[in-house]
């Protein structure tokens, strides 16, 4: 048993905003007071000290395929960036694409305990399991890349929906996977060709489909297959001039279907001078605002190294070409592609500032703190690593007003930025960062303080400098175990890996291995994950 | 009684193809089909036998033996573990660990074969692709500096050269075939065009074809051996293919030039992706040695030659590499998992590895197992043991357990090894 007595407790869930309260813990989890049996049990004294649920991050890249070809890939990322082994933890190394171990130990040292790995091919979802299994003490999940799936492009060109219902069911359950990720839907087959989409009615080659249709027919089969989290998409034209218009024509196109929008601010930008993008975060937040079903996280820019990594193999491509840096890049077969460029953000780069400037605006007008989620879209704008100085920047108008002051001066040209005197208060960054998150992934006993959910807990000495004060909690628990204190790592246990199982008919499955015979380098029976393989299993229910 | 397990992944190289057919007669594999010559030997002459563990010739309990390794390792100031790429993934997370806490250097096959390719991808990148997509797209093909014909008998079978596609539906007819080396082999015979490069020229001749790509002009005389006109010809087609990749091997990566002939490589097909799409596969030979590359890089960040003497992870090429360690003399002590450095090492530091107490884990008889203290037969992964290996392009194949021995795994030994080591 566990006592965290006389915390300021802000459990956005539970209608708790600083209220003095005591949390006791039973085996992993919140208990209620009836429950308690103080004699023993293990008391911390939290008495002044802010108290919330567990971290929760919505989109990060921390494992898989993508992830390890970068650590690979960028030898110098890592220099300088050691963590040597301290009895029984492990070493690492790694700035924007930590090593394993060290990436567990980074994000509960922060406070964080559940975080989504966002993009998975199938093919290589083994391998991201495999690294899960070497991350410590955080929850994970990883989601499923689909908006280029051939099988699944063929059902929409049939016109067969069930089939394509049927597919995705088994296909997460192929890869123990926990939603359906949309990564430029149509654009990464194209890519295959040479080519790209720009506009939601183009066609996929050599399946004569478009964007609209794979976004729609995804979405429709996340609502009817009850999944936890709605379909995570990251638009077409991404980074382009053109991809705040097509981002709002994607959220009407997806009214009255629930869906979340990763990382918009890569998404939010409209047509400048001489190439520098202006930001539309104006339109974008009044977008959001206005569709009920709709919630985004933001991927904020930070200044500094970055590494970004994503499916979508055109857009990186083009960031190799603009910035001249090395460039990796992986097609992969009849599911998805990939691309890896590092970049080095600057304030005094216009195209850089008004990046930073369009996350920061997004944050600031969209009213609703449940609709919107603090990532770096980690390491592609940002390491997650850079969390608490994003939290200083929402919470402290003086400091951002300094930093914006320092941008380069085509990005301060009209933006809002200056007349927005919002400042997050520590409720409001429990919700973008906790509560909100862990409803938007349908984790019910993630986010919140209330009996029965999992006693991830961090607690914080309340400072002036919010960075500070976020980047080096008191005390984080894990499922009820002291896993950091001080900022410094006490304990690994390992967490645990959410997937989904929705039931399909079996049916499918003769269709399924034709397309294998035909298609695939992979046996059938060899692609699919056994429970067996995935450590420390728990299947969250769908419906 | 026979039992037919189908779908089974052979781990002789890094096309693990895991289509085939396996024939079990008691503990005894009866009949393989579907495998290449080499890899039907691999699975059928698998003697699942329980062997006890070797203390310094002696047959020994598993505990002693144990307790040996434990105490070889912990007494050395600089072990040394190498290996690693013809076991499971697995065990490969397991040695890392080991060399985690004893803060060891470790090493894979990778340094002496695709090191200078991670090089090259760590210069200038890599654009890639998974196999299917070249069965399925790849319109033009280019072996350089490789053998398929010999190395990986059904890659030409399954991926390269004959199977049929979805945009590569007559199969052979849609392909067109380029083989460079600089003689003529197995695999140069089933080509459309052999170009022979002179021994050591293949920079000279990567650098040329970019220069071509370009559209620069050339002076008419051959260049490393190859008529400018053939050069000419073969980026006129890489330019205009739909989708073009280049095999490389060991030709480019062993030979005079080593990474920087693979960096011109690559920088040639990233620099091809303007005009097409083109991708570049490294012909990895061991079954699980990319497997070995992803582990080394999740635990540490680094694919090969890795330290961890100061406590955390450092990268040293040419300085943590086991070969250079060995010559050297460097290491005190050594762990060789799945591998037979004793045979294929360069004199000198095959010679230095019989000086220092050396402990092997091999499911077979290796020559570095004659020459070790402590020996501990082990089970062969995706024979009596389960487990996962990645292909040549990095798919992770699912290894199953055909036989059920008494052998431990790689990982029990290495698990119990941690143990004993605390």
């Amino acid at each position: 048993m566990l006592g965290v007595l006389g915390g300021r407790v802000y459990d956005p869930r539970n209608g708790s905003d600083g209220e003095t309260r005591d949390i006791w813990v039973k085996d992993g989890r919140v208990v209620s007071p009836e429950e308690v049996d103080r004699q023993g049990a293990e008391i911390v004294d939290a008495t002044g000290l802010v108290v919330m649920p567990g971290g929760v991050d919505i989109h990060s890249h921390i494992v898989g395929a993508k992830v390890n070809a970068a650590r690979k890939f960028r030898p110098e990322d890592h220099r300088g960036a050691e963590r040597a082994r301290t009895g029984a933890f492990r070493s690492g190394s790694g700035l924007t694409v930590p090593s394993t171990h060290l990436t567990g130990y980074l994000y509960a040292e922060m406070g964080y305990t559940t975080v989504m790995e966002a993009a998975t091919a199938p093919l290589v979802a083994r391998h991201a399991h495999e690294e899960m299994a070497d991350v410590p003490i955080i929850d994970k999940a990883t989601f499923i890349t689909m908006g280029n799936n051939h099988f699944l492009m063929k059902c929409i060109r049939d016109g067969r929906h069930e089939m394509a219902r049927d597919y995705v069911a088994w296909l997460l359950g192929a890869s123990k996977g926990y939603a359906i990720k949309i990564v430029n839907p149509g654009g990464v087959e194209n890519w295959k060709w040479g080519s790209n989409v720009g506009e939601l009615d183009d066609e996929v080659i050599g399946f004569g489909v478009t964007p609209r249709q794979i976004l729609e027919t995804l979405a429709q089969i996340s609502d009817e297959l009850g999944l936890p989290h709605p379909p995570h998409i990251h638009g077409i034209n991404l980074g382009r001039s053109s991809s705040a218009r097509t981002s709002i024509e994607t959220m009407a196109a997806l009214d009255g279907l629930r869906a979340h929008f990763c990382h918009i601010q890569f998404l939010s930008y409209g047509k400048g001078r001489g190439g520098v993008h202006t930001s539309e975060a104006v339109a974008i937040a009044e977008a959001v605002n206005a569709h009920p079903d709709v919630t985004v996280d933001v991927g904020q820019l930070v200044f500094g190294s970055a590494t970004t990594m994503t499916s979508d193999g055109p857009l990186q491509h083009s960031l190799h070409r603009t910035t001249g840096s090395k460039w990796m890049n992986v097609d992969v077969e009849g599911e998805t592609g990939g691309g890896i460029v590092p970049v080095f953000y600057k304030r005094t780069n216009p195209i850089n500032a008004v990046m930073w400037r369009t996350g920061m605006e997004l944050f600031l007008l969209i009213k609703d703190p449940w609709k919107v989620f603090l990532t770096t879209d980690h390491p592609n704008a940002g390491c997650f690593t850079s969390y608490p100085h994003v939290i200083k920047l929402l919470m402290d108008r003086d400091y951002r007003a300094e930093v914006f002051e320092g941008i380069h001066a085509r990005a301060r040209k009209g933006s809002v930025l200056h007349d927005l005197e919002r400042e997050y208060s520590l409720y409001e960054i429990a919700v973008i960062t906790r509560a909100g998150p862990a409803r938007a992934l349908g984790l019910k006993n993630k986010g919140h303080l209330g009996v029965g959910a999992d006693a991830d807990i961090a607690i914080y000495q309340e400072m002036d400098d919010k960075a500070e004060m976020f980047a080096r909690p008191r005390y984080v628990f894990k499922g009820g175990t002291l896993v950091a204190r001080d900022g410094t790592v006490v304990a690994d246990p390992p967490g645990r890996t959410f997937y989904v199982a929705p039931s399909y008919d079996p049916g499918v499955e003769k269709d399924i291995r034709r397309h294998f015979e035909a298609t695939y380098t992979v046996s059938f029976e060899n692609y699919s994950m056994l429970s067996q393989h995935v450590t420390h299993e728990e299947v969250i229910a769908c419906g | 009684m026979s039992t037919t397990i189908e779908h089974v992944a052979c781990t002789f190289c890094g096309c693990v193809c895991d289509d085939i057919v396996v024939e079990i007669e008691g503990s005894r594999i009866a009949g393989v089909r579907r495998a290449c010559a080499v890899g039907r030997g691999v699975l059928d002459e698998y003697d699942p036998e329980v062997r006890r563990p070797l203390l310094r010739g002696r047959e020994v309990e598993w505990e002693e033996a144990i307790e040996a390794a434990a105490s070889i390792l912990v007494r050395a100031d600089s072990p040394l573990i190498y290996g690693l790429s013809s076991s499971a993934v697995e065990a490969q997370r397991k040695a890392v660990e080991l060399a985690d806490r004893l803060g060891a250097i470790i090493d894979t096959t990778s340094s002496v074969c695709h090191g200078p390719t991670g090089l090259a991808m760590q210069a200038v990148g890599e654009a890639t692709c998974t196999l299917g997509e070249v069965r399925d797209r790849a319109d033009l093909i280019v072996f350089w500096g490789c053998n398929p014909a010999a190395s990986h008998p059904r890659h030409f079978g399954r991926f390269s050269l004959t199977p049929k596609g979805t945009h590569t539906p007559n199969g052979r007819k849609d392909r067109t075939v380029f083989v460079v080396d600089v003689r003529p082999t197995g695999s140069s015979k089933q080509a459309d065009h052999f170009l022979q490069v002179d021994v050591g020229a293949d920079y000279e001749v990567l650098t040329a074809l970019r220069s071509l790509v370009k559209g620069n002009d050339l002076a008419p005389g051959p260049i490393g051996g190859i008529p400018v006109s053939q050069l000419r010809d073969l980026v006129d087609r890489m330019k205009t293919c739909r989708y073009g990749v280049v095999f490389m091997g060991m030709g480019l990566t062993m030979s005079r030039g080593r990474h920087l002939n693979v960096g011109e490589l690559f920088s040639l097909v990233t620099e091809l992706n303007e005009y097409g799409r083109f991708s570049v596969i490294p012909m990895r030979g061991h079954g699980n040695v990319a497997g070995a590359d992803q582990v080394l890089t999740w635990s540490s960040g680094y694919p090969f030659a890795v330290s961890f003497a100061r406590g955390y992870p450092q990268y040293g090429p040419g300085e943590f590499t086991a070969v250079d360690v060995l010559a050297r003399g460097e290491a005190d002590a050594a762990l060789i998992i799945a591998s037979d450095p004793a045979a294929h090492f360069p004199r000198r530091a095959a010679e230095y590895l019989e000086r220092i107490p050396t402990i092997v884990l091999d499911p077979s008889e290796s020559l570095t197992a004659r020459i070790a203290q402590v020996v501990f037969p082990t089970a062969s992964y995706g024979l009596d043991a389960a487990g996962t290996a990645y292909r040549m392009d990095n798919v992770p194949i699912f290894l199953r357990r055909l036989l059920t021995s008494g052998r431990p795994t790689d990982e029990e030994v290495l698990d119990r090894i941690i143990e004993a080591v605390k």
